[in-house]
C-alpha cells in the first residue's frame, strides 16, 4: 500500500534497496552514506530481505565485489559517499568498461584535505568521466523514487551502464522529510525480474570477462560505451515517464520552473535547486523574469534539452557545487556553457561556486547572482564570468 | 601473418567480452616475435616440459611426440628454451631477422 511516511534520505534509499531485494550488495561503510547500509543490513538481520550482503574491507574491495557478482549474473548494489567513492575510482570504470548495470547510490559529500563530511558535490564529479551515467535527486523523495528507476536504467539492455544516484549529503541524507513509499509488490512489479546480459555462472554458454583490448580494438569498445550512454537519454526519459504512469511522480532530464517566459536563468544540481525557485519567487515579485533549471542527470548530459530549455534566455548563472581548481569554471558551468555556444545568439552564462563542504546556500545568495545578471545586462559591463559565492576575502 | 580485419563498434561485444570460447587461436600474435625457437630433434627427449611451460600453446605434440612450433602465436618469449633441462638443450632461441620467412611486425 503506498505510505505518507517521514523518512531521510539515507532511510528512503534502504528502503528502495530493501523493495528492490538485489541479489548482492557489497559494500563499507562511509559518512554520510552508512546510514544505509545499517538500515540495508537491519532489513537483512530481521530476514526482511534475502540478498547476500558482503562486508568488504574497503570501497575499493565493496565495487570489486559487485563487479564480480554482477559479472556473475546478479543483480547488484551499493551505497558510498566522498573517500569512499574515491577509492572506487578505478573499479568504476572497469564496471562500466564490463557494462554491468550496477546501482550505486551516494550520499554527495566533499572530499578531503581538509577533512569534511558534509554535502557537496565533488565526490561524484570527479566520476564523471568514468562511463557511469549520474542521477542528482533533489529530495528524499526523489532518492528513492532514482533508486527504483536506476535500476530499470541501469539494466535496460540499450544500456547496461552502471548509475552513481546522487543526494546531497546532510542536506537530504540525514533530513527528514514528508514523503510517499509505494507498496513493496507495485515496486517489484516496476522494476521487474532481472535477466542478466551474458553471466559468468551460465555454464553452457561460457563467456570470459575483462580480456585485454590493445590499440587495434580498444577504442571501438570505449565508442561503443558512448553510444550506450547516448541512448540512456532516451531510456531515462522513459523510465521516468513510466514511472510517473504507475506512481503519480514523472521524471525528465531537467526540471524547469518558470523559464517560459523568463528573461534570466538559474541553473542547479539537487538541493540547491528549491533555494533558486524561491529566490526565483521573491525575484519576480520585484519584476525580474527569473526562472531556474535542475538538470536531474549530468551524465548522460542533456545538452540539447538544455539549449532548447534556455536558449532564450538572456543571461543564466550556472551554480556549482563542486570546484575544477584551475579550470575555467566548475563543471556544470562549463557544460552549459559549451551546450549553449553555438546558438545565433546565445545567453550570457556565468558561473559561481558554492556551498563547499556542506556550507549553507542562502536565497540572498542566489537573488545576488540574480541582480548581478540584471545590472550587467543595464550597464552591458558583464560580471566576472566565474566567481565564488559567499566566501570570505 | 595478418589478422582479420576487426570489428567495428556498432558489432564489436558488448563490454569487450569472449563470447566464443577458444577464440584466442584466431588472434595471430606470431609477428610479436622477435626470437624464434629451433628444435633440434636429435637432441629433443620428448619430456613435453616445455609444452607445459609455453603461454601460448604453441608447442605442437601428436601422440606424444614433440613436433614443432607453432609460428602463427608463438610470442618468441624463450620460456621453451629456458625450462627444456641441460642435458637435453634442445631449443636455440635465434634472432628472427635469420629467418626469410619471417614474421612481419
Ligand atoms: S623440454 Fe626440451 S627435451 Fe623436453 S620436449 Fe621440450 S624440447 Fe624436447
Ligand atoms: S618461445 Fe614462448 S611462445 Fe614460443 S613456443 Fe617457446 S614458450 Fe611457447
Amino acid at each position: 500500500m503506498t505510505q505518507t511516511v517521514a523518512l531521510t534520505g539515507n532511510t528512503a534509499v534502504a528502503l528502495a534497496m530493501q523493495q528492490i531485494e538485489p541479489d548482492v550488495v557489497a559494500a563499507y561503510p562511509i559518512t554520510p552514506s552508512t546510514e544505509i547500509m545499517q538500515s540495508f543490513a537491519t532489513y537483512i538481520a530481521n530476514g526482511e530481505v534475502d540478498s547476500e550482503l558482503v562486508l568488504a574491507e574497503s570501497e575499493h574491495s565493496a565495487l570489486s565485489a559487485c563487479v564480480g557478482a554482477a559479472a556473475a549474473g546478479g543483480r547488484v548494489m551499493t551505497a558510498t559517499s566522498s573517500q569512499g567513492l574515491a577509492l572506487m575510482w578505478e573499479v568504476l570504470y572497469i564496471a562500466a568498461g564490463l557494462r554491468l548495470p550496477i546501482v550505486i547510490s551516494v550520499a554527495n559529500r566533499a572530499l578531503s584535505a581538509p577533512l569534511n563530511i558534509h554535502g557537496d558535490h565533488s565526490d561524484m564529479m570527479g566520476a564523471r568521466d568514468s562511463g557511469c551515467i549520474q542521477l542528482y535527486a533533489e529530495t528524499a523523495q526523489e532518492a528513492y523514487d532514482n533508486t527504483l528507476q536506476a535500476v530499470r536504467i541501469a539494466e535496460h539492455p540499450e544500456v547496461r551502464l552502471p548509475v552513481l544516484s546522487g543526494m546531497d549529503g546532510f542536506i537530504i541524507s540525514h533530513s527528514i522529510e514528508r514523503m510517499v513509499v509505494e507498496d513493496r509488490e507495485a515496486v517489484r512489479g516496476f522494476v521487474g525480474p532481472y535477466v542478466p546480459h551474458h553471466p559468468l555462472l551460465d555454464l553452457a554458454h561460457p563467456v570470459s570477462y575483462g580480456p585485454l583490448a590493445l590499440p587495434d580494438t580498444y577504442m571501438e569498445h570505449r565508442r561503443q560505451l558512448v553510444e550506450a550512454m547516448r541512448r540512456a537519454e532516451r531510456v531515462i526519459e522513459a523510465v521516468g515517464t513510466e514511472f510517473g504512469a504507475r506512481f503519480g511522480r514523472t521524471y525528465g532530464l531537467t526540471e524547469a520552473y518558470r523559464l517560459e517566459d523568463a528573461e534570466f536563468g538559474l541553473i542547479a544540481l539537487s538541493s540547491a535547486a528549491g533555494t533558486c525557485r524561491v529566490a526565483a519567487d521573491e525575484l519576480r515579485a520585484r519584476g525580474m523574469r527569473v526562472g531556474v533549471l535542475r538538470p536531474r542527470v549530468l551524465r548522460p548530459f542533456p545538452h540539447a534539452r538544455l539549449r532548447d530549455a534556455l536558449g532564450h534566455l538572456r543571461a543564466i548563472a550556472v551554480l556549482d557545487r563542486a570546484d575544477s581548481p584551475g579550470g575555467f569554471g566548475a563543471p556544470v558551468f562549463t557544460e552549459v556553457r559549451s551546450a549553449l555556444y553555438g546558438l545565433p545568439s546565445p545567453p550570457l552564462v556565468i558561473g559561481r561556486v558554492f556551498g563547499l563542504g556542506g556550507r549553507d546556500l542562502l536565497v540572498e545568495h542566489v537573488t545576488e547572482v540574480a541582480e548581478a545578471l540584471e545590472k550587467a545586462l543595464e550597464t552591458g559591463e558583464p560580471p566576472e564570468p566565474v566567481d565564488y559565492l559567499a566566501v570570505r576575502e | 601473418m595478418v589478422n582479420p580485419e576487426p570489428l567495428g563498434w556498432r558489432r564489436i561485444p558488448e563490454g569487450a567480452l569472449i563470447l566464443e570460447p577458444g577464440n584466442a587461436v584466431q588472434y595471430l600474435t606470431g609477428g610479436w616475435r622477435t626470437f624464434r625457437p629451433v628444435l633440434d630433434r636429435e637432441r629433443c627427449t620428448d619430456c613435453l616440459i616445455c609444452w607445459i611451460f609455453c603461454p601460448d600453446s604453441a608447442i605442437q605434440v601428436k601422440g606424444g611426440r614433440l613436433l614443432g612450433f607453432d609460428l602463427e602465436h608463438c610470442k618468441g618469449c624463450g620460456i621453451c628454451a629456458a625450462v627444456c633441462p641441460p642435458s637435453a638443450r634442445a631449443i636455440a632461441m635465434v634472432e628472427e631477422s635469420a629467418f626469410q620467412d619471417r614474421a612481419e611486425p
